[in-house]
């Protein structure tokens, strides 16, 4: 069965002056698929994401995502994606039905599909009694779970997740990835990055990133076999290491 | 000691590699004074006249000449009877109309006055203030050349002369008021977000888990300024005598001292909005708002405050900004000693201490 | 005793951060506060730095009451709060220089305390500070706390967002300095470190859900884990849920970790069932639980 690539990476590259932030990586991401897209702090991984969310202007190489060109088409690739990382996901001072009502006209929803989204949103995470809440209120796993949907209110054919789970309690954290096997078994592709390498083996596949290059990239049980591993948290330190 | 010494190390760290807070402490007062200077002028160069000369007689033609070679004033037309005057005003040009009666040279002679009427476009009425000064002025000095014995009176506007700048250079009015505001804005406007960015920055926190005494920190991060402060201050006074050729009656050891009470008066008044603020934001709001403001308009720098309502007055006297002023214009353009400003000098004496004092009164030492 | 709290409760406006929190760290013990965010960890950590007034109970450190003596308190602790605080204008050397002036010593008097940590960032000794990536802004923030030789070490989420590699560097000079005979606190979310410690407290939304060795604490779980394991996560997760007799079910990397109710459990009673419901390459191992099973227990 052949999946079709929906992020399509070659050779891309980012400079700050004379650091290479991003240096010539290439990969495919097929749709459906569950990426992990790890490494330490300093390797290259946000300025990468940033590039494939249409943010910001690579160097030199190529990417498609979405079928849109990184170069030609950021405006698209922002249309077709939702988006989400731990620095901002809601707006704190608004209520959480304000909020999914403003990223839906955002996404360019009409009025009824927004109400129709919101209906499901509440009813599928049993928001019921803190609909009418501030988001400031809310604990933040909530926050997260809440967050996550609101990202996928445009049904879009990516979501790009930026450490969604950093602080999170151990409940709420695999509360969170079950959101995310549905999410990918209806068909979106997931593209995360994080920093629990047990989540790391939930992906279907995983790239580690060091100084800016790619230096692993494949299932994290084959992963684990090419490094000797018992797991992704030793393959993170082999390979981090050095 | 040396924990203070090593916190203000620390501070000017911070005020030499923020290229914005330099910006602000050197760049903008030496920006606003030369707009001040330059820009604001209640001077007159070149304003357009016309005249409607009734007599066309000797006397007449000498005060036209001696008014036309003036760098003031530039004949542009010359009418020939009244109903020209008001066209001639309508196309705009034309600022003001000089009138002179019949039979000028006789009537001075025979009745020991003639009349000239200054009829001035009053829609600018600063600059109809001050043609009517200017030519007050050339009529006097004709006066003296062709009569030194007789006074001879005429009919013109009276206008009141402005002591020790005869003048009427605008730029002495202004550099004083310009002065202060901008030590004052500066200071305070440094200072206030100086505090509150340890708090944003959460670097506050580190700083109350240690040794460090609240007034340790107070003081610490009103030294550098002081220092950049009066760096300013001197080169705004450079500025003011070498450039706009300002004198400087008095003695310049006071001036130096009463300008660095003043600094130390606005930084204080700067921490303390700092130790009430709880955001960067907050806190230059409060010196936008809270001090530019009222400074301008309380202080006496444009608006006389002889001529406010009695409870705007009783406001301005606790605006340092009034004080400095008074001051100021007391050292450079009267050359007073300390005895004439001893008042002055210890109202902002009181009020560094008072702002002082709450400051270090408010200075939170736990984080809520 | 280094640390002593006592009935610990704080309120901000109508939420309760913390409720009743006691405990006690010995001296130069390495000391774990386990939980996640929310959880009361810094409402903890400011109360003991003297930063926040408790409304209830009492708190000592090194001897010292939180209230009465809190300028003895911030003489002699070292703390590190949560974001990076240090001055990120300021060059490493030149913020490490600040904190041992305003301590009133000298980088030199004690250098040979952070010896190990600074000479992994003394290369970058020029850099500013806001220029360092996470992981050697934490050791430059820890060389800041240590340099006037603390007796007690707050350390408030260090490794909070930084990545694996550095947090196990972290955590190895944090056994290192305990050798010193420093008593360290440490707040982490991240389950895997707790096993670090000698003691450790699993706080969970302002309460103490249990206090003791990490070994200690997993023998409280209840039950026996399975390591479940078949061709499709997603779908075993899933009918794992459905299975009328579960009691537990949550993803754990590559494996589900499975409790059953029943107390006669055998694991092939649960193969028939994955194999009725069309799953293949099970597997279904015992294993031992870990910290962060105890906690989820615990938290329920």
């Amino acid at each position: 069965m052949k999946q079709e690539s929906i992020i399509q990476v070659e050779n891309l590259t980012k400079k700050f002056n004379d650091f290479t932030a991003v240096n010539a990586i290439s990969f495919n991401v097929k749709r459906g698929e569950i990426f992990g897209f790890l490494g330490a702090n300093g390797a290259g991984k946000t300025t990468a994401m940033k590039m494939l969310i249409g943010i910001s202007t690579p160097t030199s190489g190529n990417a498609q995502v979405a079928g849109y060109n990184v170069f030609k088409n950021p405006e698209n690739i922002k249309k077709s994606i939702g988006y989400m990382s731990q620095k901002f996901a809601l707006y704190d001072d608004l209520t959480v039905k304000e909020n999914i009502t403003f990223f839906g006209g955002i996404y360019g929803l009409s009025r009824k599909q927004i109400e129709v989204k919101r209906r499901l949103l509440v009813e599928e995470l049993g928001l019921q009694d803190i609909a009418n809440e501030l988001v400031s209120s809310l604990p933040l796993g909530w926050k997260q779970k809440i967050a996550f949907s609101v990202a996928l209110l445009h049904d879009p054919k990516i979501i790009f997740l930026d450490e969604p789970t950093g602080g999170v309690d151990p409940i709420t954290r695999r509360q969170f990835w079950e959101m995310i096997y549905k999410t990918a078994n209806n068909g979106t592709t997931v593209f995360v990055t994080t920093h629990y390498m047990d989540e790391a083996e939930y992906c279907d596949r995983v790239s580690i990133m060091v100084d800016g290059k790619i230096e692993a990239l494949d299932t994290p049980k084959n992963l684990q076999k090419q490094f000797n591993s018992e797991n992704m948290n030793d393959v993170f330190l082999k390979l981090a290491r050095g | 000691m040396k924990r203070f010494i090593g916190f203000i190390k620390k501070e000017f760290y911070h005020i030499f590699r923020d290229k914005r807070s330099l910006f602000i402490l050197f760049g903008m007062p030496i920006a606003q004074i030369m707009l001040f200077g330059f820009a604001i002028t209640n001077e007159i160069n070149n304003v357009d006249i016309a005249i409607l000369d009734k007599s066309k007689d000797a006397t007449t033609l000498e005060i036209i000449n001696k008014i036309s070679s003036s760098k003031y004033f530039s004949v542009e037309q010359l009418i020939n009877n009244e109903s020209e005057i008001e066209p001639v005003f309508k196309k705009g040009k034309v600022k003001a109309v000089l009138i002179f009666e019949k039979d000028f040279s006789k009537k001075l002679v025979k009745e020991n006055n003639a009349t000239l009427q200054i009829i001035t476009d009053a829609t600018d009425p600063n600059t109809a203030n001050t043609i009517s000064n200017y030519t007050n002025s050339i009529l006097q000095k004709y006066q003296q050349e062709i009569n030194k014995n007789i006074k001879i009176p005429y009919q013109i506007i009276p206008k009141s002369r402005m002591v020790f700048n005869p003048e009427l250079k605008s730029v002495f009015m202004f550099v004083p008021g310009v002065m202060t505001i901008i030590l004052m804005l500066v200071s305070a406007m440094m200072t206030s977000i100086s505090i509150t960015r340890e708090k944003e920055l959460g670097t506050m926190e580190i700083l109350l888990v240690s040794p460090l005494k609240p007034f340790q920190v107070i003081i610490g991060k009103v030294v550098p300024y002081i220092f950049l402060s009066i760096i300013n201050a001197i080169v705004i006074v450079l500025l003011s005598i070498f450039v706009f050729k300002m004198p400087v009656q008095g003695s310049l050891f006071l001036l130096a001292f009463e300008s660095i009470l003043f600094i130390i008066t606005s930084l204080s008044l700067g921490i303390l909005i700092s130790t009430l603020s709880s955001t960067q934001q907050t806190a230059m709001m409060i010196s936008l708002m809270g001090l530019m403001l009222p400074t301008i308009l309380l202080s006496g720098f444009i608006f006389p405050v002889s001529s406010m309502p009695i409870p705007l007055q009783i406001i301005s006297n606790i605006i340092p900004a009034k004080w400095f002023i008074i001051i100021l214009k007391g050292i450079m353009l009267k050359g007073v000693g300390i005895s004439f400003i001893w008042k002055e000098t210890s109202f902002l004496l009181l009020m560094t201490m008072i702002f002082i004092a709450i400051s270090v009164k408010k200075y939170k030492i736990r984080l809520e | 005793m280094s640390i002593s709290v006592q009935h610990i409760s704080k309120s901000f406006k109508e939420v309760k951060a913390i409720n009743n929190i006691s405990f006690e760290v010995k001296e130069g013990e390495l000391f774990g506060l386990i939980g996640p965010d929310g959880a009361g960890k810094t409402t903890i950590f400011r109360i003991l730095t003297t930063l926040l007034f408790s409304d209830k109970g009492t708190a000592n450190v090194a001897g010292f009451d939180v209230i009465d003596n809190y300028k003895d308190i911030r003489n002699h602790v070292g703390y590190m709060p949560g974001r990076f605080s240090l001055y990120q204008d300021l060059t490493v050397e030149e913020n490490l220089e600040f904190f041992a002036t305003i301590f009133g010593t000298t980088i030199k008097e004690n250098y040979d305390l952070i010896k190990d940590i600074y000479i992994q960032i003394e290369p970058f000794k020029t850099r500013r500070a806001g220029k360092l990536s996470g992981g050697m802004k934490q050791k430059l923030a820890l060389c800041c706390a240590l340099i006037h030789k603390p007796k007690v070490l707050f350390l408030d989420e260090p490794t909070t967002g930084v990545d694996p590699v550095s947090r196990k560097e972290f955590w190895e000079i944090l056994k290192r300095l305990q050798k010193k005979g420093i008593t360290i606190l440490v707040s982490t979310p991240y389950m895997d470190e707790a096993a670090l410690c000698d003691r450790i407290a699993l706080i969970q939304e302002g309460e103490i859900l249990e206090i003791d060795t990490p070994k200690e604490i997993t023998k409280h779980y209840p039950k026996a884990i399975y390591n479940v394991k078949a061709n499709n996560m997603y779908k075993l997760i899933n009918s794992l849920k459905k299975y009328e007799h579960h009691y537990s079910v949550y993803p754990f990397g590559e494996y589900v970790h499975y409790t059953d109710k029943r107390t006669n459990f055998s694991t092939d009673i649960l193969k028939n069932y994955l194999v009725e419901n069309q799953f293949s390459d099970i597997e279904i191992i015992k294993t031992t639980p870990s910290i962060e099973d105890t906690f989820m227990e615990l938290a329920k």
